[in-house]
Formats: C-alpha cells, sequence, structure tokens
C-alpha cells in the first residue's frame, strides 16, 4: 500500500534522512521505533510533504506521492495525527471534526461519519460544544484521531502516538487502534511505548540517524533484547 | 445555534440595541428636532456594511487586507459613470457594481492570496492604490474632485423609489440586516468552518486534506462584493463620488471599525462602525483638535481592549 524508498531530506544545510526504506501492506500495523532526533518525525513530515523531501521515491496505492503539496497527500488517502495533536484552537469539537472531512477517496467500504467517531470515543460527546483548546491532552488526542478518521483515510499515520498521556489514557488510545486494526485498518505508528506496540503492531522499523537499521516482527524484536537496549534505550 | 443565541451575551445585546436605534431613528430624530441624524445614522450603516464584509476576510480568515476600501470605489464609481452616460436603472448598475467588484476582488485575490502576514497587507494596499490612482487620473470622471450624481439608482417602479428619504434610509437598514445574517450563515457552515481553521494553522488544515486557497479566495470575492454594495449605497445616498472613498486611509478605518468593534465577532463590526463614527463625530463637534484625543483613544482601545467591545463587555459579564 504505501512503499518509501532511499527517502532522503533535510532541514536547510542539515540532511536529516540518509535513504529511509519501508512498507506498510494493506490492513497492516506498522512502527518506526527510535531515540528522539533519528528522524521519525521528519520521515512522516516528508512523506506528507509539508517538508520537501530532496531525494527517493513513495509509492502510495500505485500513485507516486514524492514532493506532492501536502492536500494533494492527504487527499491520496492518507490521514495523519500530527505530533502535538494541532487541533484548532479556535473551532468548538464539533467544526473540529466536521471542518476536514471526506468521503473515502475510493469510494469503497463503509465511511467513518461523525456518529461511528462518538461511538468510538464517546468520551468527546459532552465536549461536542467546548472550544478545542478547552480539552484535556488525552481529549484533544481522541479528537486528533477522530479528525483523522473523517477524512476516511486509507493509511492512519500517527505521529508520537500516546506522548505526554496519563497512563489510563493511553490505555485507551491503544485500544482504539487495536480495534481499528481489527477493521483492517492500515496503520503507521510512531511512539516510544515498545512494550504496546508489540502487543498491536504487526512489523517495527527501528530509525537510526535517518536510516532504518532494523526491521522484523514483533516476536522478533520482543526476544531480542540486546537490539531494543542498543537502539531503544535511554 | 438559533440565530437568538447569540443575544445573550451583552455585546450582542449592545449591538442590538444599535439595531434598534438605527430602525427607529427617522421616526425618533424628527421628534427631537434632530433629522440631521438620519442622514448620518445611514452614512454609518454604510460603512458598517463594510466593515461587515472586511470582517469576514480578517476576523474569520486572518487576512489582514489594507485595501478593502478600493470595493467602495469601484462599486460607487460603477453607479456614477453608468449616471454619467445617462444609465440610471438600477437593475443595471447594481448587478454590474457587485459584479464587478467581486471580478476585481478574484483578480486582486487570486494575486494577493499567494502572499501571508506583512507582504499580504502590501500587496492589498499596492492593489487598491492602484484603482485610487486610475480613479485620481480620469479626468472625464472628475479626477480629483469626483462626480456628482444627478439622481439615485432608478428601480422602475413606482412604489420603490431611493429619492424618497425613508425608503434609501431602509434600503440601507435592509442591506445591513441582510450582510449580518449573510456572514452568519457562512461563518457556521462548513466553508466558514474551513475559513476558521486555516486562520489558526494553515499547514495543518493542508496536512489534514483541504487546499486552502480556494477557501479564502472565495471569502475574499465575496467581501469584496459586499463591500461593493456598500460603495453603490454610498454613491446613491451621497449623490457624489471621488477617489477620497477608496484612497488608503478610508482601508485602515475600515480595519479599525473591525478591531474595535471586536474581530471575528457577529455583529463586532456594526458597533465598531457605530463607535468609530459618533465618536468622531461628537469629538469634531467639540473641539477642532480631535485627532488629538481620538487617536489615543484607539491606541488605548488596541492596548488594553483586546477582542473589542464586544471582547470587554463580555469579559464585563464574566467578572461581574
Amino acid at each position: 500500500m504505501l512503499e518509501v524508498r532511499g527517502l532522503e531530506a533535510s532541514y536547510g544545510e542539515s540532511q536529516v534522512l540518509f535513504g529511509m526504506d519501508f512498507s506498510i501492506g494493506a490492513g497492516e500495523v506498522v512502527t518506526l521505533l527510535g531515540r528522539n532526533g533519528m528522524g521519525k518525525t521528519t520521515t512522516i513530515r516528508a512523506l506528507m510533504g509539508i517538508l520537501r523531501p530532496d531525494r527517493g521515491r513513495i509509492m502510495f496505492d500505485g500513485l507516486g506521492i514524492y514532493g506532492l503539496p501536502s492536500h494533494k497527500v492527504a487527499q491520496a488517502g492518507i490521514g495523519l495525527v500530527p505530533e502535538g495533536r494541532q487541533i484548532f484552537p479556535n473551532l468548538s469539537v464539533r467544526e473540529n471534526l466536521i471542518a476536514t472531512a471526506r468521503p473515502r477517496a475510493d469510494g469503497a467500504g463503509e465511511n467513518w461519519n461523525f456518529d461511528k467517531v462518538m461511538d468510538l470515543f464517546p468520551a468527546l460527546a459532552p465536549r461536542l460544544e467546548s472550544a478545542g483548546n478547552q480539552l484535556s491532552g488525552g481529549e484533544q488526542q481522541m479528537l486528533a484521531v477522530g479528525r483523522a478518521l473523517m477524512t476516511n483515510p486509507k493509511l492512519l499515520v500517527l505521529d508520537e502516538a500516546t506522548e505526554g498521556l496519563a497512563p489510563l489514557v493511553r490505555q485507551e488510545i491503544w485500544a482504539c487502534l487495536a480495534g481499528l486494526k481489527a477493521a483492517k485498518q492500515s496503520i503507521l505508528v510512531i511512539d516510544k511505548n515498545v512494550a504496546a506496540l508489540t502487543r498491536i503492531a504487526d512489523r517495527h522499523h527501528i530509525v537510526e540517524k535517518g536510516r532504518v537499521v532494523w526491521n522484523g516482527t514483533s516476536d522478533e524484536l520482543r526476544a531480542d533484547k540486546a537490539l531494543q537496549e542498543r537502539y531503544l534505550g535511554v | 445555534m438559533s440565530l437568538f443565541t447569540p443575544l445573550r451575551n451583552p455585546a450582542n445585546m449592545f449591538t442590538a440595541l444599535v439595531l434598534v436605534i438605527f430602525a427607529l431613528t427617522p421616526f425618533v430624530a424628527p421628534l427631537i428636532g434632530e433629522s440631521f441624524y438620519i442622514t448620518v445614522f445611514a452614512r454609518i450603516m454604510i460603512w458598517a456594511i463594510a466593515a461587515v464584509s472586511l470582517n469576514l476576510i480578517i476576523g474569520y480568515g486572518g487576512l489582514i487586507s489594507f485595501g478593502h476600501a478600493v470595493y467602495l470605489g469601484i462599486g460607487g464609481y460603477t453607479v456614477g459613470i453608468l449616471a454619467f452616460h445617462g444609465v440610471e436603472s438600477a437593475w443595471i448598475q447594481w448587478p454590474l457594481a457587485i459584479g464587478i467588484s467581486g471580478l476585481v476582488a478574484l483578480i486582486f485575490g487570486a494575486i494577493s492570496l499567494r502572499t501571508r502576514g506583512v507582504y499580504f497587507i502590501m500587496i492589498t494596499l499596492a492593489l487598491a492604490q492602484m484603482i485610487f490612482f486610475l480613479a485620481v487620473s480620469a479626468e472625464r470622471y472628475g479626477s480629483d474632485d469626483g462626480l456628482n450624481i444627478l439622481a439615485r439608482s432608478d428601480f422602475g417602479v413606482s412604489f420603490f423609489s431611493l429619492q424618497d428619504k425613508m425608503t434609501m434610509y431602509y434600503t440601507i437598514f435592509a442591506v445591513l440586516v441582510a450582510s449580518v445574517l449573510v456572514s452568519w450563515r457562512l461563518v457556521n457552515s462548513r466553508f466558514g468552518v474551513v475559513l476558521r481553521a486555516a486562520k489558526s494553522n494553515d499547514a495543518r488544515v493542508e496536512s489534514i486534506g483541504v487546499a486552502t486557497y480556494r477557501y479564502r479566495l472565495t471569502a475574499f470575492v465575496i467581501a469584496g462584493m459586499m463591500c461593493g454594495i456598500a460603495g453603490l449605497l454610498q454613491a446613491n445616498l451621497e449623490g457624489f463620488i471621488s477617489p477620497d472613498m477608496m484612497n488608503w486611509p478610508r482601508s485602515g478605518e475600515l480595519i479599525f471599525m473591525v478591531v474595535l468593534g471586536g474581530m471575528s465577532t457577529l455583529f463586532g463590526p456594526v458597533t465598531g462602525a457605530f463607535v468609530f463614527l459618533m465618536l468622531s463625530e461628537l469629538l469634531a463637534g467639540w473641539t477642532h483638535h480631535w485627532h488629538i484625543i481620538f487617536g489615543p483613544f484607539l491606541v488605548l482601545v488596541v492596548l488594553f481592549a483586546r477582542g473589542g467591545i464586544a471582547g470587554l463587555l463580555s469579559r464585563g459579564v464574566r467578572r461581574g
């Protein structure tokens, strides 16, 4: 579904990505792991067209999306839940959800709509008319996921899915992602919580200095303590 | 949300009061021997329409256009030039005035909306001044001295004539109410929600898959057309047009009315136009050097009354 090959990107003079390679199959949940500053978020930004990549190839559902402006990438069917949630502070919860909503790009399958998002996150229901900036971090993250789902993406991308959230709220987000996976939603997720990710994800990529240095299944990752220590330990 | 929920807010109650004053003035003013206020209020309402239109792009779109008065000029000059050539039918004048305003807004918006921040301010100012100088150089239409319009737009029916003072006044009043209604509907539609989202963060909206340029351009054109209507009303009311009606200080005053009343509030611009023009009227009657008082007052409002009059009134209630 998504295939990234030799992706390079820089901020000004300093190169951050040195040839990222990874792929995601339909219905798969795939992660990017690694310490801070290794290029995970930059990969997402280059993928989404928020940052103009220098070199590489990105195919999404048979469509070359390398270098496209970000609204085209999103319209192709990638729904982003950005780092720090980034909801619209001056819009109400309801408005946040409907502002950018649209049906599936290919017209196939079942569509997400307002009611389904409310079923997924009942906690948002009493806050519908609150301004986005009056929500708790967990509510904001649910709203950001809901907003992305309302665009009916073929691929959902979460950058730092549970960063800065309380443990109980994290559990809720993981449960939600597990539910989405069961519904055959393809997901690319970045997070620090390896234990939770190995329970949900199919495959993992460890990113070190702008490259994928290891990839494998959850079982392989869980078994290799040395690997975790070397690339993910703090 | 019903149209009347906003009335619970004291700022909106203040505007409702202003609207009631507008509605009753033609009856009350002659009784207290101040018929002259009918014209003053008619003028204020026209500015309020222009301010409401500017609020669409400044308040809800976050686009600081510093050339909005140009559409007053285009609306006014369309009526004036047509009348000069003997075309007095409102059925020709008005659609043309609105259409040309929209067309100019489309061209100016298409150019200026590719820029942001201070560049946007400068480019809207420059484009507007271009039209201003075009009017200044149009000797046939009076250049600097302007042009008298001998007859108001003619609707060709006996029961509705703008020559009648009351009809003129209530036509302006109706357009003002309509423009507030239109902006209320727009702002709460999905279109308006995207516009407001893009104001808070453009890149974020794009990364969720909505190209914001088209939304902004549409808002820019709607605002231009609405302001064009204010311009054609002004030409009709005053019976006179001159380049000064679209000179850059007018654009600045419009911005100020919006800020003073409360940006991105539905009625803010109406209140802002009312307070701005009434205050300058009163101060000017009191002393010749009224700018010395008015200037610092405006500075103080910007510094200490964030959210303008609307913000001030809402805060007062929350505390009380």
